[in-house]
């Protein structure tokens, strides 16, 4: 065994993280070249047109799009660490429009429908999407109702067996290219029930394509409701629970969500770095100035705590706990690094960092996104702040 | 509620300009975001308003004013809507025409000067290049003597104005030694050798920043500007006023982007009641508020220093520093309180926080500023 003498650090070391396996490891070096391979070359041309529908097709075929999902479905049955992983491995694709139109479909529609959803929705919509062959989309947000959930107006009213639906949704990540959209309503006063809602059904507008300060390879949408006539099959989970449902699989993504800033934000570090080591001014290499090396020791420093509070709440929730003042940490916290990293390192940059060609400040207008959807910063405090009964 | 060093006099020519910007630039400027560029004929619609002359004397066609006339036209131009235009024209007005003003012969003003107040002729300033931000001593472009001239080469990027620009104030090395010392400048005309690409940017959407390549350029005799070798103080001469309009526009874009917030805060309502009413953005707001007042106050110190002919490097130094960040970390809180809608390509907020990003890295960078007070404070 080594002596306290002769050990010396190690920064090269290969660092697995306890929740992973070498099955995990495995997967992720599959993702990772299928990735690098078949995804970010395109990316540049993506954030132009928003990605084609093939990536879900193509990721299907793969077994990419149901990894934590049940075999009965055709997912490949794994645990919920494969869907870390593939959230951690999209961020190779530097495009995080793509990323996020994909977690979308995986990690937030997909969820509730696999939790909640009856036999026969769940071959009508979860087989397809798994495959890649139907692509699925969450409306919770409306232009009146952000945060506040409970303020949305969307209303879907009984009539006979049937329901119909009235009002209207924004920001709806893949709300353009949809087959479905998972649809949170109020069927009274302070009740609320999801819908599964076919996107060609009469009634279903899909009004202007949203231009946004990042995630450009993503389509998002502003929908609108009028008069769409649904069964009441199309009922997801039990009428009146809505609320929880969403609450519920709201927290399973803000993980994997806090797993990709981690992952973007390490990538953006290490370009960084590339670039530090590279730069000169003043006669040396720019990273060895003291004040840009601390720059980067903070930066570590804040993706390393992301990391394993990310980790760990994974693991608490992997195992069946519900840890939901851990889980809104995570999120806000792997949010702000991602955010700061990517302005640090734009910073580093220098002017190189304002143009578009480095891809530095892409990340930087990628990552931004994360401080407001799925859960503000402030709305995440909020529930940390709840939680200790304040 | 005016604040000195600024006057009554001053606040009329404030209203005055303000309303001929929110008529006649405002207006178009998200169309001029969207398109990258705005129209040439800006310049020829603020040369009769008087508004590329401020600062310069009536015999060239300027108004006789000073720089505290030009400072309100800097802080009116923020509040218009596209960073890039504000940059474009603050490019001409305040870092291209103030040194041919300073160091130039009658000759240069009367061919340069004169047509750049009259917005018959845009102006540039090319100091950057692909390997040289910073660190200023480590430019290459070379002016080779030849007969009745210079031969330039070389390449200049981050140039605002790069593409429209009819003249471009280059420093160039004159000689190949002695880094800092080895810099003059040329003023150099659009024509063989010279050639632009528009680079795309975070920010600054309008405006035509540009790589410019100069290949075997001929440059006359006369065309020098200041000094031979003496390119250095040129920089350092005008870089306490640049600065000082960059810390002038953070305080425009501030205030502005505050009072808006606000009035959102007032309007939307969550959980039942305005944003305002939620404590945390409360006070967040009154934060932003106190921020926006006291870069105005560090800023305005160092204005009434220059204008009163000291040489303020310190102030100014620190209001660059000060303003800057905390111009980006005032837009950047403005998006946030705006949630999903600030993040939406048509909002002002996520724009103004583009627009700002520029501001920690341009005109010296946050570290060089760093630089600066490190040794002004002998450490």
């Amino acid at each position: 065994m080594a002596t306290a003498e002769v050990l010396k650090p190690d920064h090269q070391a290969k660092r697995k993280h306890f929740i992973f396996t070498d099955e995990h490891e495995a997967l992720r070096e599959s993702i990772r070249s299928f990735v690098l391979k078949e995804l970010t070359p395109h990316a540049e041309k993506w954030e132009e047109t928003t990605f084609p529908n093939s990536v879900f097709t193509r990721m299907g075929e793969l077994g990419f799009l149901g990894l934590d999902k049940p075999e009965a479905y055709g997912g490949q049955g794994g645990d919920y660490f494969t869907a870390i992983v593939l959230g951690e491995e999209m961020t190779k694709s530097n495009s995080g429009g793509l990323a996020m139109g994909v977690a979308v479909h995986t990690d937030m529609a997909m969820p509730p429908i696999v939790a909640f959803g009856t036999e026969e929705q769940k071959l009508q919509w979860v087989v397809p999407a798994i495959k890649g062959e139907k692509i699925l989309c969450i409306g919770i947000t409306e232009p009146d109702a952000g945060s506040d959930v409970k303020g949305i107006k969307t209303r879907a009213v009984k009539d006979g067996s049937d329901y119909v639906i009235n009002g209207s949704k924004t920001y709806i990540t893949n709300g353009h290219r949809a087959d479905v959209i998972v649809l949170v309503t109020k069927t009274g006063e302070e009740e609320f029930t999801l819908f599964l809602v076919p996107m060609d059904a009469p009634g279903v507008i899909r009004e202007k394509k949203l231009e946004k300060l990042g995630m450009h390879a993503s389509d998002t949408a502003l929908l609108a409701f009028q008069d769409v006539r649904v069964p009441e099959s199309a009922v997801l989970g039990e009428v009146g629970k809505g609320f929880y449902h969403i609450m519920w699989e709201l927290q399973g993504e803000r993980l994997i969500s806090a797993a990709g800033c981690v992952a973007g934000a390490q990538r953006t570090f290490e370009r960084t770095l590339q670039y530090a080591m590279e730069r000169k001014a003043f006669g040396r290499a720019i990273g060895h100035f003291q004040v840009i090396r601390h720059k980067f020791a903070e930066m570590a420093t804040k993706i390393e705590s992301a990391r394993q509070m990310t980790y760990v709440t994974a693991w608490r929730f992997a195992n069946g706990e519900y840890p939901v003042r851990e889980i809104s940490m995570a999120k806000l916290h792997a949010s702000r690094v991602a955010v700061e990293v990517a302005d640090e390192c734009i910073q580093i940059h220098g002017g190189a960092g304002y143009m578009k060609e480095y891809g530095v400040e892409r990340a930087w207008r990628d990552a931004r996104l994360n401080r407001i959807g799925a859960g503000t910063d402030e709305i995440m405090l909020d529930v940390i702040g709840r939680s200790y009964g304040l | 509620l005016i604040q000195p060093p600024f006057t009554e006099e001053h606040e009329e020519l404030r209203a005055s300009v303000r309303g001929f910007l929110d008529r006649e630039l405002a207006p178009c400027a998200q169309e001029w975001e969207r398109e990258e560029w705005f129209p040439n004929e800006v310049f020829v619609k603020l040369a009769a308003q008087g508004l590329l002359g401020l600062k310069y004397p009536t015999e060239y066609g300027g108004q006789g004013g000073d720089y505290l006339h030009e400072a309100i036209l800097v802080e009116e131009l923020s509040r218009i809507g596209s960073g890039g235009t504000a940059a474009g024209i603050g490019a001409h007005n305040n870092i291209a025409t103030p040194p041919i003003w300073k160091f130039g012969t009658e000759e240069h003003k009367q061919r340069y000067l004169v047509p750049a107040i009259r917005g018959e002729k845009i102006g540039a300033l090319g100091i950057t290049e692909p390997d040289a931000g910073s660190d200023v001593a480590a430019l290459r472009t070379s002016a080779t003597r030849v007969d009745g001239g210079w031969v330039v080469n070389g390449e200049k990027t981050y140039i605002t104005n790069g593409v429209r620009a009819d003249f471009i104030v280059t420093a160039v090395k004159t000689t190949a030694e002695g880094g800092h010392r080895g810099i003059s400048f040329l003023i150099i005309e659009r024509g063989d050798g010279v050639s632009s690409s528009k680079l795309r940017k975070l920010g600054w959407h309008a405006s035509d920043t540009a790589t410019i390549s100069l290949e075997d350029v001929f440059v006359p005799e006369e065309n020098l500007l200041g000094g031979l070798h003496e390119g250095f103080k040129l920089i350092m001469a005008n870089f306490q006023w640049e600065r000082l309009a960059m810390a002038l526009g953070a305080v425009g874009a501030m205030r502005m982007a505050y009072e808006r917030t606000a009035q959102y805060a007032r309007d939307r309502l969550a959980f039942g009641r305005p944003l305002s009413k939620h404590q945390a953005i409360r006070h967040k707001l009154a934060d932003l508020a106190t921020t926006a007042y006291v870069a105005r106050c560090v800023t305005y110190d160092a204005l009434r220093r220059f204008h009163e002919g000291q040489e303020p490097i310190k102030e100014v130094t620190m209001a660059k520093l000060m303003t800057q960040r905390a111009s980006y970390e005032l837009m950047d809180a403005c998006l946030q309180i705006h949630g999903g809608l600030g993040y939406m390509g048509e909002h002002w907020a996520q724009r103004a926080a583009r627009d700002a990003r520029l501001g920690p890295i341009g005109g010296g960078s946050d570290e060089i500023m760093r630089e600066i007070l490190g040794r002004l404070e002998g450490l």
